[in-house]
């Protein structure tokens, strides 16, 4: 396979665009990990929600845009009741407790939207708009509908890197990281806090998932797997760090999508066609643990740690 | 006394139990009813139901039962689905079944418990060669049979070179081996992705620097609308052409849509044939249902069927086991795709169409029926298979 410039600036193009879904999808969860120190493993059910209302909505309303909110608010309000409910009484308890419970909360919540939407997957149209493809490099169309998720996410970093340097909020929150107790014994109210705190990641989640679902099956379960892609970039990123899980993101995002690409190619230059063949998929899929496995071995805290505790 | 009372009830508890045999046909239908291979399953459901609604809740004179299971798409479930219906529900026919991973994992359990099994979908070739058994037939196709078909077609156009994807699981391996087995032209690249991967960009990009004269993929069910819809959304369709086997069909069509006008499928059936007993199995099917069926439901239909000629030919006596083999083998039934005969393997010796998928006039799109690419075609294992 001949491998140009253009070839890998395209293949960095859609590691990016796959890296800022993981980013939205990673930031609710460093931060409810960072500063509430609360396992959620539920996280990848707001994303589900999110591209199952926007879908729906999209049927009803007819328009992208309407649905995208609506998954946002849906999710949004999703997320604060399950935080009401049963996450309050699980601050204080141990990490296995939490895991218990949001694991079952995972399982919950995809038997109900079977329930509600049917066991057989949903598909969204991309919007009519967006459906085209716009030339960056010369002779490699790209999909509009992707670079607008490029864009979006981007925007949803920026946004969320201003509220957490600049507003009174991102103090609280940055100083809720740091010590918990302290910030309470301020007069803060913490609970409330964590209340929108947890709400922030639920709609960001949900965005990912309205963004998703014009390209993916949108189905129960759906959210498992980016849960544990999550995982691995806040523990690369460095727990209850927004900047390290944009960073993260992006890096898990290009590695994956250039492992998957030119790791066949690449070992075919040095070993037989059947050996890359096999060999080349096989270490591709692996490639992202390798990575956090390295990470970790040299910054246990994972790139860019909070300060203290 | 006590040995006397058990002897006693475990007599009337094997009377009650083989009464009840002698009485009820017990079909066990194992498919993908959830995920993104469900539109397939449904067609399964669908196609069993409405033909033992037609044969009046009767198979063979005897009352009719269909059990159903959920695989998941998912090997250990399908298998622990199967051991489950031949132990404890003790089904007399296995039927369904959509992935070929899915049907090497539950293959041995249910031949071994002596039931005789219909397969309604996939085909992998170890079951059509080497493992072949007496008690196991396809109602649908072997794998490697549609896209040696379509590998063919490609060949007869001059079709320089092609780009080939598939899933990496039995069946997709199988697909892409039956094509090459045909085809004369340039492979550019054989590709395989994992079997629930979402996202196909990386492979698309691919693609378009790969430069091919066209694409040739297999990707069933909601993998097919992820990855056409995601293929016109890359704008790659007015520059490489895409062919392909049970990706563009009437499950996938509804969603897909203007995305694959144009495009080419290679298959056993489509609803678009013009014989007598497939013009009314169609129109039953959608008045009953409210879509149009795809292979899946026609193949799970003859399923149906031919275990009811099975059951008649032994006049309802289910312990002939022999008997029914040698009634399914006949394949005395109207089939949807016109002849079917089996070989000696028990797979299906039958046509393979090639269809363009086209605009019906009611806006559907639906695969039209071009031509015959290979007629009366028998797969490339049966002289694999020890049974004469």
């Amino acid at each position: 396979m001949n491998i140009n410039i253009f070839f890998l600036l395209e293949q960095l193009l859609n590691g990016v665009q796959f890296g800022v879904m993981l980013f939205l999808i990673s930031a609710g969860l460093t931060l409810v990990f960072g500063i509430m120190n609360l396992i959620n493993l539920a996280h990848g059910v707001l994303y589900m929600l999110g591209a199952y209302i926007c879908a729906s909505v999209i049927q009803a309303s007819g328009s992208f845009l309407v649905g995208v909110a609506a998954a946002i608010v849906g999710s949004l309000a999703a997320g604060i009741v399950i935080e009401l409910v049963t996450f309050r009484p699980l601050y204080r308890r141990t990490h296995l407790d939490q895991v218990l419970v949001t694991f079952g909360l995972t399982l919950f919540f995809n038997e109900l939207v079977r329930i509600i939407w049917g066991p057989t997957a949903l598909y969204a149209a991309v919007p009519a708009a967006l459906s085209g493809q716009i030339d960056i490099l010369p002779g490699a169309p790209y999909p509009t509908y992707r670079l607008v998720i490029i864009g979006t996410g981007i925007l949803a970093a920026v946004f969320l890197y201003a509220l957490v340097s600049y507003t009174r909020i991102g103090m609280l929150i940055r100083a809720g990281a740091s010590n918990r107790v302290m910030v309470e014994a301020l007069g803060v109210n913490i609970k409330l806090l964590y209340t929108f705190i947890f709400g922030l990641g639920a709609a960001l989640a949900a965005l990912a998932g309205a963004l998703a679902g014009p390209i993916l099956a949108i189905e129960s379960g759906m959210g498992n797997g980016m849960l544990i892609l999550a995982l691995v970039v806040i523990v690369i990123g460095g727990i209850g760090s927004i900047r390290g899980a944009f960073i993260a993101s992006i890096l898990v995002g290009t590695v994956d999508t250039l492992g998957r690409t030119m790791l066949r190619p690449l070992f075919a230059t040095f070993l037989s066609q059947a050996t890359a063949d096999q060999a080349g998929p096989a270490i591709a899929s692996m490639l992202i643990y390798l990575l956090m496995a390295f990470i970790l071995f040299f910054r246990p805290q994972g790139l860019f740690p909070p300060r203290i505790r | 006394m006590n040995g006397k009372l058990l002897a006693a009830l475990s007599a009337l508890c094997l009377m009650s139990s083989t009464s009840y045999g002698a009485d009820t046909v017990k079909i066990g239908l194992i498919t993908t009813l959830s995920g993104p291979g469900g539109v397939m399953g449904r067609n399964h459901r669908d196609g069993a139901n409405l033909a033992l609604e037609q044969l009046g809740g009767k198979i063979g004179n005897l009352k009719g039962e269909i059990i159903y299971a959920d695989d998941e798409q998912k090997p250990d479930v399908g298998r622990q689905a199967a051991e489950q219906m031949v132990k404890q529900d003790k089904v007399d026919f296995v039927t369904g079944v959509i992935f070929s991973n899915v049907l090497l994992a539950l293959y041995r359990p249910v031949i071994d418990s002596g039931a005789i099994m219909v397969g309604a979908s996939g085909g992998p070739h170890e079951v059509a060669g080497e493992m072949c058994s007496p008690n196991f037939f396809s109602a649908s196709w072997q794998n490697d049979q549609a896209p040696e078909a379509m590998g063919k077609y490609m060949t007869d156009q001059k079709i320089q070179s092609v780009f080939l994807m598939a899933p990496n699981f039995a069946a997709g391996r199988d697909m892409l081996a039956g094509f090459k087995r045909y085809y004369k032209g340039k492979i550019v690249a054989e590709l395989y992705t994992n079997l629930n991967q979402p996202d196909y960009q990386a492979e698309l990009s691919q693609i378009r620097f790969a430069k091919p004269k066209a694409v040739f993929v297999f990707y069933p069910g909601g993998l097919g609308i992820q990855f056409i819809k995601q293929y016109a959304q890359a704008g790659l369709q007015k520059d490489f052409p895409l062919y392909s086997v049970y990706t563009q069909n009437e499950t996938t069509l509804p969603a897909i849509g203007a995305a694959a006008n144009g495009n080419f499928e290679t298959g056993f059936w489509s609803p678009d044939l013009k014989n007598p007993a497939n013009v009314a199995f169609v129109k039953a099917f959608r008045a009953k249902y409210g879509y149009m069926p795809a292979d899946y439901a026609a193949s799970s239909y003859d399923a149906v069927n031919l275990i009811d000629s099975a059951v008649k030919a032994v006049n309802g006596d289910l312990s002939d086991k022999k008997g029914m083999i040698a009634a399914i083998k006949q394949a005395k039934i109207h089939s949807v795709r016109g002849d079917l005969k089996f070989n000696n393997n028990h797979f299906p010796i039958e046509n393979f169409y090639l269809f363009k998928i086209v605009k019906a006039a009611d806006g559907s799109y639906i695969r039209k029926e071009e031509s015959v690419v290979l007629a009366n075609h028998g797969d490339s294992y049966a002289s694999k298979c020890p049974m004469k």
